[in-house]
C-alpha cells in the first residue's frame, strides 16, 4: 500500500488540502484526515456505479454503449441545432475544464449558469449590489474571536469546517476555541448551534426582519417592536454589543438565509450590515459554499464573460438576469430546447417542473457516475474524477485557488478534454452549414 | 396604425426590441415585415411569427402599435420607446416597457416580471397582474426607475419599485414582499395589501399601502396619525400611520404611510 500525501478534498468547499489518501492497485482504498463525507467521496459510496464507456439511449429508450467519437459526434449535433441550448452544472469539475465550458457557450450562443443559481446565488446577486467585504480561513483562524454562523449547520455539511477554523489554535487565539465567541443563527437546534454561546433561534423566514431590527440598533436606533422574529429585543442587542465588540469577526452563512423568504435581500442587508459593523470592529464574512468548486466556476465566468452565473449568450452579447436565465427559469418557462448538465446532478435536486421538461428535450450528461440525471439523459460521455483521477483548479469557498491532485490513473477522458473535443466539432458543423 | 396580428408563438421565446413606435416610423409595412426579431439564439424577419397590416406614421409620436392578440412568449415589447403608442390586446412575456423614455403602452391582459425596468418617461398601464420586479434596476444597478407612470389594475410580485430613483408607481391590486426595497425617491402607491418587507432598506421616496401589511420592518420610527397626506403634490384622504426610515440604512429618509384601517397590528 503506497500513501499519497497533501491531496485536495474534491467534495466541499472548505477543500482541505491535507488529506492522505491509501493508494492500492491504482485504486484508493481508504484515507486520512478527511471526514465522512470526504472520505465516502475519495472511495466511492457503496452502491455507486461508474460509467465505464459513453452511453447513447436508442429508440427503445434503453442505453447503449458506444464510443467517446460517436457520442461526441451526437452530443455536437444536438447543441448545433439547438435554438436556446442550456448547459448547467459546473460545480464539481476543474477550473480550465469550465473555461472551455464558456467558451463553449459562447459558440453555441447557450445560456450557461451553475449550480450556484441554486444555492449562493442569491449571495452573488446581493455581492454585485453592495460589495463583498471578504477574508481568507487563515484570517479566520489566526484572528477571529467572533465567529457567526448564520443558516448553517457546518457540523453536517462542511464537517471540518469547525474542527479548522474555530476550534484550531490560530497566532492571536492561542487557546483556540476558547479565544472565540461563537454565535449561531439558526431557526432549528442543530449539532453546530449546541456548541454556541449565544444561539439566536430567527423565526422560519424572518432573516431579513431580524437583520433589519439589529442594523437599526446597531447605528444607534431603538428597534420598533419589544419582539423580532422571535427574540426579544434585549437579546438582540445583547448579540448586537457582541458583534460590535469584536476584534475580528466572521460571518460564514449557508442556504439557511440565501433561500429563506427573501433571498438575495437577505444576503444584501447581512453584508450591509458586517459593512456597518467595520465603524466599530474588523468584521468580515465569507459564504458557505458546498460543491467544492463552485466559487470556481463564478469567477471563471467572471473573468471570461463579465457575469458570474445564469449567463445568456443567444444574441452574441453576455447577458445575465437570475430569475430569467436561471437553469431552472429556463426549464420551466420551457424556454430551453437542449440542455448539457456537467459536474452536478440537477435530475436529483430540481423541482418537478423543472424536471418535466428536462425528459421532454435532448439531455446530454458528462457525469461519472449513475444519477437521477443520467437517468434522463440521451447521451451519457463519462469522464475522470477531478482531484481523484485528473488534476486541475478549485476555488476554494472564500476564493482562494488550490491546486487538485491527480492520486490514480483513469484511462477515461477528462472533462476538460472532453469539452474541447466537443467545442472543435460544434465549431466544424457551424461553419460548414454557414 | 399598425396591426399586428400573432401568429403562433413558439415555445423558444421571441425578443421584440424592434416592436416600437421609433422603429416602425416612417417604414412600410414591408419593410416592418422584415425588421429581424429575436428567436433563441438566432434573429428572424417580424413577419415569421406576426401578420403585418396597417400603416405607420412618419414619427414615432404619429406612430400607433397594436398587437392583436395574446403574446406570452413575447418579450421586451416596446423597448426604450420615445413617443408614440403601443396597445397589446393581451398577456404578455418579461420585459414590457423596458427603459421606456416616452409614449404610451397598454396591456390589456398579465404581463410577466420587469415590466417597465430602468423607465424614464412615459406611461405604462397594465390591467391584469403583473410578476416580480416592476419599475426595477437592472440587474446589480442601484439607480431604478427614474420617471414616467406605471399603473397595475391587478396584483404585483416581489421587489416592486427596486432601487426607485423617481417617477410613480401606482399598484391596484395586492404585492407579495419588498414593494420599494432600495428605493431613493420617486412614490410608490399600493391600494391592496402587502405582506412584508414594506420600504426594506429604503434610503428616500414615499410609500403609500392603503390595504392591510403583514408585517413591519423594526428599523423604522413610529410618527403618530395623519390625515389627508400631501404627497408628489396631490393630497390622499383617509387616515395614515406615518413611519419614517428604513434605519438599518444610514441617513435614511424614506416615508411610509400605512392606512390606519386594518393597520393598527403595526403601529407599536
Ligand atoms: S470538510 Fe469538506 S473538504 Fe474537508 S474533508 Fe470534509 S468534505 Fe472534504
Amino acid at each position: 500500500m503506497e500513501l499519497v500525501k497533501n491531496v485536495v478534498c474534491p467534495f466541499c468547499g472548505t477543500l482541505c488540502d491535507d488529506i492522505i489518501c491509501k493508494v492500492e492497485n491504482d485504486e484508493i482504498v481508504g484515507t486520512i484526515n478527511a471526514c465522512r463525507i470526504g472520505h465516502s467521496k475519495f472511495v466511492h459510496a457503496e452502491g455507486a456505479m461508474r460509467w465505464k464507456k459513453p452511453q447513447i439511449r436508442d429508440e427503445n429508450g434503453e442505453l447503449v454503449e458506444t464510443t467517446y467519437d460517436d457520442a461526441i459526434e451526437k452530443a455536437a449535433q444536438v447543441l448545433a441545432a439547438s435554438k436556446r441550448p442550456l448547459m448547467y452544472g459546473w460545480s464539481c469539475t476543474e477550473c480550465e475544464a469550465q473555461a472551455v465550458g464558456v467558451d463553449l457557450a459562447e459558440q453555441t450562443k447557450a445560456i450557461v449558469d451553475n449550480t450556484a443559481s441554486v444555492c449562493h446565488g442569491p449571495s452573488v446577486l446581493a455581492l454585485q449590489d453592495v460589495g463583498y467585504p471578504i477574508c481568507t480561513f487563515g484570517e479566520v483562524k489566526n484572528r477571529a474571536d467572533v465567529v457567526v454562523y448564520w443558516g448553517c449547520n457546518p457540523m453536517h455539511a462542511h464537517p471540518r469546517h469547525l474542527s479548522r477554523h474555530v476550534f484550531a489554535r490560530g497566532f492571536f487565539r492561542e487557546r483556540g476555541r476558547s479565544d472565540r465567541t461563537l454565535i449561531v443563527v439558526d431557526p432549528r437546534e442543530s449539532d453546530s448551534s449546541k456548541l454556541a454561546d449565544i444561539h439566536l433561534q430567527v423565526g422560519y423566514n424572518q432573516d431579513y426582519e431580524l437583520l433589519d431590527a439589529m442594523r437599526a440598533a446597531m447605528m444607534g436606533h431603538e428597534i420598533l417592536y419589544d419582539e423580532v422574529a422571535g427574540i426579544p429585543r434585549e437579546e438582540i442587542m445583547e448579540a448586537v454589543e457582541a458583534l460590535k465588540n469584536a476584534q475580528f469577526g466572521i460571518l460564514f452563512f449557508g442556504m439557511g438565509i440565501t433561500h429563506s423568504r427573501g433571498k438575495h435581500r437577505n444576503i444584501d442587508t447581512a453584508i450591509m450590515m458586517v459593512q456597518d459593523l467595520n465603524n466599530f470592529a474588523k468584521f468580515t464574512l465569507i459564504p458557505m459554499r458546498g460543491h467544492y468548486n463552485v466559487t470556481g466556476f463564478n469567477q471563471v465566468a467572471t473573468w471570461e464573460s463579465g457575469y458570474p452565473y445564469c449567463i445568456d449568450f443567444a444574441t452574441g452579447i453576455p447577458r445575465y438576469n437570475p430569475g430569467e436565465t436561471g437553469a431552472n427559469d429556463v426549464l420551466q418557462n420551457k424556454e430551453t430546447d437542449a440542455m448539457m448538465v456537467i459536474a452536478s446532478d440537477p435530475g436529483a435536486h430540481f423541482p418537478q417542473k423543472s424536471l418535466r421538461r428536462m425528459a421532454e428535450i435532448p439531455v446530454i450528461a458528462i457525469e461519472p457516475h449513475r444519477t437521477p440525471t443520467t437517468e434522463l439523459a440521451d447521451i451519457i460521455l463519462p469522464p475522470a474524477i477531478v482531484g481523484m483521477e485528473t488534476d486541475g483548479t478549485a476555488y476554494r469557498m472564500e476564493g482562494v485557488p488550490i491546486r487538485m491532485r491527480k492520486v490514480v490513473d483513469s484511462d477515461l477522458l477528462s472533462d476538460r478534454e472532453i469539452l474541447q473535443r466537443l467545442l472543435k466539432r460544434v465549431m466544424e458543423i457551424k461553419t460548414a452549414s454557414k | 396604425m399598425i396591426t399586428l396580428k400573432p401568429k403562433e408563438q413558439p415555445e423558444v421565446p421571441l425578443e421584440v426590441e424592434n416592436v416600437t413606435p421609433d422603429a416602425f416610423a416612417g417604414k412600410t409595412v414591408d419593410e416592418i415585415k422584415a425588421l429581424p426579431i429575436w428567436h433563441g439564439n438566432g434573429t428572424v424577419p417580424l413577419s415569421d411569427f406576426f401578420e403585418v397590416e396597417g400603416e405607420a406614421g412618419a414619427t414615432a409620436a404619429e406612430t400607433q402599435i397594436i398587437i392583436d392578440g395574446d403574446v406570452p412568449q413575447t418579450k421586451r415589447i416596446g423597448s426604450g420607446m420615445t413617443a408614440g403608442e403601443i396597445t397589446v390586446k393581451g398577456n404578455v412575456s418579461m420585459y414590457v416597457g423596458v427603459g421606456m423614455k416616452g409614449g404610451k403602452i397598454t396591456v390589456e391582459g398579465n404581463a410577466k416580471s420587469w415590466a417597465g425596468q430602468d423607465m424614464s418617461g412615459g406611461e405604462l398601464t397594465i390591467m391584469g397582474n403583473t410578476g416580480d420586479y416592476v419599475g426595477s434596476s437592472y440587474r446589480g444597478d442601484w439607480r431604478g426607475m427614474s420617471g414616467g407612470l406605471i399603473t397595475v389594475y391587478g396584483d404585483a410580485g416581489n421587489e416592486a419599485a427596486e432601487y426607485m430613483n423617481g417617477g410613480k408607481i401606482v399598484i391596484k391590486g395586492d404585492v407579495s414582499i419588498m414593494p420599494g426595497i432600495h428605493m431613493n425617491n420617486g412614490l410608490l402607491i399600493i391600494e391592496g395589501n402587502v405582506i412584508a418587507r414594506t420600504g426594506g432598506e429604503m434610503a428616500g421616496g414615499t410609500i403609500v399601502v392603503k390595504g392591510v401589511i403583514d408585517e413591519f420592518l423594526a428599523g423604522f420610527k413610529y410618527h403618530g396619525v395623519e390625515k389627508d397626506i400631501e404627497v408628489d403634490g396631490e393630497t390622499i384622504p383617509g387616515a395614515f400611520y406615518k413611519f419614517t426610515g428604513d434605519y438599518a440604512i444610514k441617513g435614511a429618509n424614506g416615508t411610509v404611510y400605512a392606512a390606519v384601517a386594518g393597520n393598527s397590528h403595526i403601529a407599536p
